[in-house]
């Protein structure tokens, strides 16, 4: 893959990437805050939910970018901002050069042909009283992309063919699958708008080891074959190894490490990214027998209330007094290789 | 490896060089639930020991009858529909199967506890932390109440919870599923328990309270000489903190062994096939999963064949009529296929 090769810009947001790449989409500056309020019929604000804060990135046409962290990192907010599930606070989000945040409804609809979404629970993202192939073909009624319901049944049934199910599985109801297969049906039904960008938020994560693997490798192949473009939002970070070209790590609403995939994990830099490959178990005793395991003291902050300076600083073992103080800002420590933290200097080699 | 070596001569010096009986033998189980859809063979023959001290593993997928079997031990199995209708449990000498309900109350909670998946539901949402603990200590103890603020304070710092006056005033809502789980262990250590049973004690969690929670059970319970019986899916939490094996699948046990034979060594397809789809972090990107293909059996309609028959790359025409039983392959290991001496070549066959 070309990955490795590609050169940094000089932002993580920068207007136009080197090497003939092409940003497919772009994201500067977004913020989402949302607000705690207090009272029943007068309601006022009382704080802010930093769900967002300040994250800038591209995806590249073709490439897969794994957005990793633990719960409340806003990783899951960052792909409905994408989504225009939610309107962002602040920034922007450019989406094949067009600026996806000023649009208006008609023309966002549009928009949304093109972007597509697997949900993480396979029970329920899919509306338990419609047949599989109502499901299925229901963007396509609703976008009017096939009119015509002959043509449009046809086009389920290839689908589901596509992602491993028989033909027949249209007539069948959600509650009479298994959660492997209700994914898969997740999957046909993104693919149904010929999209070339999926959201795949946690879409793994429900399913069992055997049949994990299995939704892994049909995403593979479906990405290969119509040249999709993933944003794989996910918090295990083996399966993200294995699917993913670049990966940001977030933590608290902020970006703290950007890298191509290989390389972060082989060379993790920020303090967390190392804690959290640290805190994951190999399968592999004598592997596991012969690594050091870093625990990370302390609890992941309330994003209500996040530490000042570098949100990071309260766990880090690396902290420094000023940490408290300053917010890092994300820089190149080498090419592609981003990271939020002013203690780390030049590329640390493990 | 030197861990585990010094974990075992401390096993010795600490009294168990003489040879004991096993602290927990279960043989033969049956669990069944019977339900209008047929009856459910959730657990079906399953036996493994689990001495003094040690850490023993279960792991399979969804349905395999993997917190069935836990549940069988405790004898918390909802009847109806469930019924343990085989088999023996023997903990400490005793038959957990024929006591009255009065004894097992004195066991469970005392002499084995239990560790559960969702430390959101599994705590009383209207008791303080404190009255929760208590109530463990006053039951199976029947200490003062002094005593038992006093045991509940140390029982908290143990965990890892500082602060323990404040917070044994607090509710469960009051605390993160970190914190909450902390507070499991500590409810399941208030007695001193020989047995653990921790089932799923991390899924629900964070990665970096996962580990947490992992390195503190590992700590207290090698500190305190508890044996543990850790019930999970996840094959690395398995590497990194079990001696013993047992893999499960559809009801049975297919195949046991120490973490070395089984991760190194498999001999059951579906070990090796579930080895096999598990994405590593420690590997570069790029190499394609082998997923086990299908998916699991019904278990109500299981046949006379082995339950992995459909799934299984090397299955040939005697697996369809007979059920393999669980045989040693060597030094301990066993697993229950008719062709696990040929495994090897027909792996690299299929390669």
């Amino acid at each position: 893959m070309s990955t490795a090769s590609r050169k940094a810009s000089s932002s993580p947001a920068g207007s136009s990437p080197p090497g003939g790449q092409d940003a497919l989409l772009e994201v500067r500056h977004l913020k989402k805050y949302f607000p705690v309020t207090e009272g029943i019929f007068i309601q006022t604000e009382i704080a802010q939910v930093k769900a967002v804060d300040d994250v800038s990135f591209k995806i590249y046409r073709g490439e897969t970018l794994g957005m990793v962290g633990e719960s409340g990192c806003g990783k899951t907010t960052t792909g409905r901002c994408i989504l225009h599930l939610e309107t962002p606070t602040e920034g922007e989000i450019f989406y094949n050069g067009i600026n996806l945040t000023k649009l208006d409804r008609k023309s966002l609809n549009r928009m949304r042909e093109q972007i597509q979404v697997i949900f993480q629970d396979p029970y329920s993202s899919l509306n338990p009283r419609m047949k599989i192939g109502e499901i299925i073909s229901e963007p396509m009624r609703v976008h009017q992309i096939e009119t015509d319901k002959k043509k449009r049944n046809r086009r389920v049934h290839e689908l589901l063919e596509t992602c491993g199910l028989s033909a027949k599985m249209a007539d069948r109801y959600p509650h009479e699958m298994s959660g492997g297969q209700r994914q898969r049906v997740g999957i046909a039904r993104a693919l149904s708008m010929r999209p070339e960008f999926i959201v795949c938020d946690e879409a793994v994560s429900a399913l069992d080891v055997s049949i994990q693997a299995q939704v892994i490798n049909l995403l593979e192949d479906l990405r290969d074959e119509f040249n999709l473009t993933y944003l794989f939002i996910a918090h295990d970070l083996s399966v993200v190894r294995h699917l993913c070209h670049r990966v940001a790590v977030m933590y608290l609403g902020k970006m703290v490490e950007l890298s191509e995939c290989d390389d972060l994990y082989e060379n993790p830099t920020h303090p967390y990214t190392q804690a959290l490959l640290s805190a994951i178990p190999v399968p592999d005793p004598k592997v596991e027998d012969a690594r050091e395991h870093q625990v990370l003291k302390g609890e992941i902050p309330s994003p209500i209330n996040p530490p000042s300076g570098c949100v990071f600083h309260p766990r880090c073992p690396k902290a420094v007094q000023n940490c408290s103080r300053q917010i890092p800002e994300l820089r190149e420590i080498k090419p592609g290789h981003w990271v939020a933290c002013d203690e780390v200097s030049a590329p640390s080699i493990r | 490896m030197s861990a585990k070596i010094k974990r075992q001569m401390l096993f010795i010096f600490c009294g168990g060089g003489k040879i004991l009986d096993s602290l927990l033998e279960i043989d033969n189980l049956r669990t069944q639930f019977f339900t209008s859809g047929g009856t459910v063979m959730a657990v079906d023959g399953v036996s493994y020991d689990v001495q003094e001290g040690e850490t023993v593993a279960v792991v399979g997928e969804s349905g395999c009858g993997k917190s069935v079997t836990a549940l069988s031990i405790m004898r918390l199995i909802p009847d109806p529909p469930g019924k343990t209708v085989g088999g023996r449990i023997r903990f400490m000498g005793k038959d957990l199967l024929s006591l009255d309900d009065e004894s097992m109350r004195q066991i469970r909670g005392r002499n084995i506890a239990m560790v559960f998946q969702e430390p959101m539901t599994s705590l009383n949402p209207v008791l303080t932390i404190g009255r929760q603990i208590s109530e463990t200590l006053e039951t199976h103890l029947g200490i003062s109440e002094e005593e038992q603020q006093k045991r509940a304070e140390e029982l908290l710092d143990m965990v890892g919870i500082a602060d323990g006056k404040r917070r044994l005033k607090q509710y469960p809502h009051h605390l993160s599923g970190g914190m909450r789980q902390r507070v499991m262990i500590a409810l399941a250590l208030a007695c001193e328990p020989k047995l653990i049973i921790a089932d799923e004690p991390t899924t629900a969690l964070d990665v970096t309270i996962q580990a947490q929670i992992l390195e503190l059970m590992k700590d207290l319970t090698h500190r305190l000489g508890v044996a543990l019986i850790v019930i999970t899916h996840n094959l690395g939490v398995v590497a990194r903190y079990a001696n013993k094996v047992n893999v499960m699948y559809a009801g049975k046990i297919v195949e046991k062994g120490t973490a070395h034979q089984v991760y190194y060594n498999p001999r059951h397809p579906y070990t090796l096939g579930l080895l096999s789809s598990v994405p590593r972090m420690d590997q570069a990107r790029g190499q394609k999963l082998v997923p086990i293909f299908g998916q699991p059996p019904d278990l109500t309609r299981l046949g006379v064949e082995c339950a992995f028959r459909p799934r299984c790359r090397f299955a040939i025409d005697r697996c369809s009529r007979e059920i393999p039983p669980l045989e040693n392959f060597a030094d301990g290991q066993q697993a229950a296929c008719w062709r696990m001496h040929e495994i090897d070549d027909l792996k690299k066959e299929t390669l």
